[in-house]
């Protein structure tokens, strides 16, 4: 059987666009801007030079039919951005949106946004695309009155077509001014975010797309089976390989029996280089079988890469910090603490959590013609190309990665490890090679959210006041990996490359406005022994951080406010209403409005946590949580269904009030916010990577569950507050969306299982059998 | 060994070893690749397939196992339609990232086969077993319970 190949869609696409590229269309003015080595007269390094995103033609191409294609630089794991982006540049253009289609992330043909991550999409990365839709619209009314004999201000124009004002039948569309040909236009900026024409962006109220929730283009073909994704890619002659892990943390390798596989059916190579093994078979079921036969010998490192992940956060309070930040201090908690008359203390642990994609890590590198083309679902594809021609030493302009579609993102992809192993496999055999993991590999070795283990301190008044707060964090995040780094990559390591430096890593504070007179804020980075060739490598999960320090945070305000006897919600507000200190981006005004939508839409009743114990076995409870991402503000609460007998948490209803100020498209942000909410529910019922002395037993679902069906709430809903209460204040712009959803999910949580049951749970994740231990606690 | 299939109506004959999983064959020999490649244990239902009208973890079932009518993702339309789930998905526009919708969208067919109007119960009992990372399970629910009504309006017949 020969294997299927096929270039798909958009890859074909890419190569059109290539074309169009690099004829000069129709005109015959000289290309600059795409080829810079052509301009200069020194040839070029390689095929794939950076696009220039200084020339209106690496964003828009206008056809013949008057339809658009944007060239963005970012990449879509399943928020809907895209359709977002089309919405805003059709406004800009003036062009209808249907007649509109968008590429994105491919390194050759776009420019270099960054591709994903950080949320950032609407906040930062659609500001430029609207810009230069403008410019767009701007060069083409100077064009169509040259043709129409008319100044510009007596034009009018409405879905790509340019009429005079008064005399309709005098008109021209913009496929008849340049369909098919280039602007030839240069722009300006010092960086690729501030890239600017002459052109002013519409005032909001222009935007006509925008605010409407057209359907996502990218469904139909992931529902119809018809989407070709990265793990779909296929060429002819390619060769399938397949990883293996040292079985030990730190272990090395001192053996390769090849004689163990040699005969196996479709063996092509083995291929080592220090720690890092892989199999090259023709067919992919031979790779696999020929992984698992493979024998080797692994010597187990000398001392113990890292303490079980029973012990984790005992080892995470006693050992000394790699680094420290500079405390936070406001007023004077230290006298605060000490004359306070009631005193509060708590410790809240949150483990590694992994990023445990769906699928695991997976691309397709191809060398033909001594160049190196990898088809990968990287977020950040820009990176990878950058790290794959760094780490195999090849110019970067002979390097491009062409960006399809894979499992969520979420910050795996920022370091996706599959990349530079195809294309390091794909150079060392001289076919194209796919390198896809395996489920135990990906589980097991993925990046991972950092542990923290955060020590609170809170001292109240006698009237229940909140006086002073000390809040403490410990991170085991110590050399996280970066993005795709050719020295950090795991292959890398594994190899036994290694950065002058480790990253230092980093902690988080809690994120929210509440005026406390007295307040100290810390955070601390720790260590485990083992830095380098780690399962336990930190990478960025959605914030990073955010889930972590808010679930200590956010519990422990709930802890105060039940000290307090006071009802959750009105000592969250007390503490939002107690100053009136804001900023330009009016987030305190927008905390209280969201905190006041969250409770006004689930129907929240005042009264102070726990509530009377219930009797039978199902108790129930709800709890509040709240947090800012930048200046997006959330407000969650959650109801949940505690079985006394089983332990079992079910979450009955969420309810989300979100604010990210401009909203694009809100249904799909109520979609992102909702799954972000169900992610982070995920978090805290189920998730934790679990470790012995020397590797992570966390293999599979069954070792790391996940949230099922079963576990879904009855409601969820979304209340987009959308911007700011105060009708006088000016627009606000859009601010990001997905991960800020995720930070109060934790806390929400845990505050309503203790509202249920009058149990405070201050470990995560909530799994039945700790719930069931805690409650059996509380009754000896 | 040599092995027919019969897969969405047609039938294709491949040589491969007897152990090779269906996945691998339906994916890179059929070029059918709705089925997806999740955990290879059988755990997530990335791969699902119908096998004579039960949902099936293609990841699992070696090639001397693969009897019978199977149906992809890709088999699904009818005559250039959509069937009512593919359709309630995109009403209820269910992906995220999308990499699992097709065991999602192959076990509620089955599902819906089995009983054409589940309860709430009864969905999430029989979709459980089916991971979704982006977690778009509630409007995957909400999908379900559309397309039970599309179903049932058109006489019962998808």
């Amino acid at each position: 059987m020969t294997p299927v190949a096929g270039i798909p869609k958009h890859v074909e696409a890419t190569l059109s666009r290539r074309n169009l590229l690099k004829s000069a269309g129709m005109l015959v003015v000289s290309f600059a801007g795409f080829d810079p080595g052509e301009a200069n007269g020194q040839a070029p390094a390689g095929p794939y030079p950076e696009v220039d995103f200084h020339q209106l033609d690496s964003w828009i191409v206008i056809h013949e039919d008057s339809s658009a294609t944007f060239y963005v630089g970012k990449t879509d794991c399943g928020q809907g951005t895209g359709t977002s982006f089309r919405q805003l540049m059709a406004d800009e253009l003036d062009v209808a949106y249907e007649k509109t289609t968008c590429i994105m992330g491919s390194t050759d043909i776009t420019v270099d946004q960054g591709g994903s991550g950080g949320s950032t999409a609407m906040e930062r990365d659609s500001w430029p695309m609207r810009r230069v839709a403008a410019e767009a619209r701007r060069v083409l009314l100077e064009m169509g009155s040259q043709r129409l004999g008319a100044p510009v201000d007596q034009l009018a124009v409405s879905a790509g077509v340019i009429t005079v004002k008064g005399a309709p039948s005098k008109n021209v569309t913009y496929g008849q001014l340049i369909g098919g040909r280039k602007f030839n236009v240069t722009l300006t900026g010092s960086n690729i975010n501030a890239t600017n024409g002459r052109a002013l962006v519409k005032p909001v109220q222009e935007l006509k797309n925008t605010g409407l929730s057209p359907q996502r283009y990218d469904i139909p073909a992931k529902v119809d089976g018809s989407l070709k994704w990265a793990v779909d890619m296929r060429l002819p002659g390619m060769v399938h390989a397949r990883n293996v892990k040292p079985p030990f943390a730190g272990a090395k390798l001192v053996s390769v029996d090849e004689s163990s596989v040699r005969k196996m059916p479709g063996f092509v190579k083995i291929v080592t280089k220090g720690n890092y093994v892989a199999v090259v078979c023709e067919r992919e079921e031979q790779a696999i079988n020929t992984a698992k036969a493979l024998k080797l010998n692994w010597e187990k490192p000398a001392t113990a890469p890292f303490p079980s992940s029973e012990d984790l956060f005992r080892y995470m309070r006693e050992v000394k910090p790699t680094s420290s930040s500079r405390s936070v201090v406001v007023g004077d908690p230290e006298s605060a603490f000490t004359n306070a008359p009631k005193l509060i203390e708590a410790d809240y642990d949150v483990p590694f959590q992994g990023h445990t994609a769906i699928s695991p890590a997976h691309a397709l590198a191809d060398p033909s013609n001594g160049q190196m083309t990898i088809y990968s679902n990287d977020m950040k594809s820009y990176g990878m190309r950058r790290g794959v021609a760094d780490f195999l030493g090849m110019p970067r302009e002979q390097v491009r990665v062409v960006w399809m579609e894979g499992p969520q993102g979420f910050g795996r992809t920022a370091a996706d490890d599959a990349g530079c192993e195809a294309a390091y496999l794909a150079k060392e055999i001289g076919r194209p090679v796919r390198v896809q993991w395996m489920r135990d590999e990906e589980t097991a070795w993925d990046t991972k959210a950092p542990a923290f283990a955060v020590k609170l301190k809170g001292a109240l008044d006698a009237a229940g006041n909140l006086l002073a707060l000390d809040y403490d964090a410990r991170s085991a995040d110590y050399n996280h990996v970066g993005y795709n780094e050719p020295d950090t990559v795991l292959i890398a390591q594994l190899m036994g490359i290694r950065p002058a430096k480790p990253a230092s890593g980093s902690a988080s504070m809690p994120s929210e406005m509440y005026a406390i007179p007295h307040r100290r804020m810390a955070t601390h980075v720790v260590s485990l022994p083992l830095v380098w060739e780690t399962p336990l490598r930190t990478g960025n999960l959605r914030d990073p951080n955010g889930p972590q320090s808010t679930f200590a945070s956010e519990s422990f305000i709930d802890e105060l406010a039940a000290a307090a006897n006071a009802d959750p919600f009105e000592f969250r507000m007390k503490l939002l209403t107690a100053s009136s200190a804001e900023d330009g981006g009016f987030r305190r005004a927008r905390s209280i409005a969201a905190l006041k939508a969250v409770a006004d839409a689930y129907g929240w009743d005042r009264r102070s946590s726990p509530k009377p114990r219930g009797t039978g076995d199902t108790l129930t409870g709800r709890g509040i949580a709240y947090a800012f991402r930048g200046q997006t503000v959330v407000a969650e609460i959650a109801e949940v269904e505690v079985n006394v007998r089983t332990g079992r948490v079910w979450v009955k209803r969420l309810v989300a009030a979100h604010d990210c100020g401009l909203v694009v498209n809100p249904e799909s942000l109520r979609h992102t916010v909702e799954c972000a909410m169900l992610h982070s529910l995920s978090r805290a019922l189920h998730e934790e990577v679990q470790f012995d002395g020397e590797k992570v037993t966390s293999v599979d679902w069954n070792s790391h569950p996940t949230l099922t069906h079963a576990d879904v709430p009855g409601e969820v809903r979304v209340v987009l507050v959308n911007g700011d209460p105060n009708p006088n204040r000016p627009d606000l712009p859009p601010y990001g969306a997905g991960e800020a959803a995720c930070k109060p999910m934790l806390a929400a949580i845990g505050n309503a299982i203790y509202d249920a049951t009058g149990v405070r749970l201050r470990r995560i994740p909530f799994r039945a059998n700790r719930v069931l231990a805690a409650l059996k606690t509380s009754q000896a | 060994m040599s092995v027919t299939l019969k897969v969405n109506g047609k039938s294709h004959t491949v040589d491969v070893d007897a152990s090779t999983p269906l996945l691998y064959i339906l994916r890179n020999d059929l070029g059918l690749q709705g089925p997806r490649f999740g955990c290879g244990l059988g755990q997530c239902g990335a791969c699902t397939v119908i096998m004579n009208g039960v949902a099936t973890r293609s990841c699992i079932v070696p090639a001397s196992a693969a009897k019978g009518e199977i149906t992809t993702l890709e088999g699904l339309a009818r005559n250039g339609e959509l069937h009512p789930l593919q359709r309630a998905w995109i009403d209820e526009q269910v992906p995220q990232c999308g990499f699992c919708q097709n065991g999602q969208i192959m076990t509620a067919k089955a599902l819906l086969d089995r009983n054409p109007k589940p309860n709430d119960a009864q969905i999430r009992e029989g979709m459980k077993g089916v991971l979704c990372r982006c977690m778009t399970y509630y409007r995957i629910q909400a999908a379900i319970k559309r397309a039970v009504k599309t179903i049932a309006a058109k006489g019962g017949a998808a």
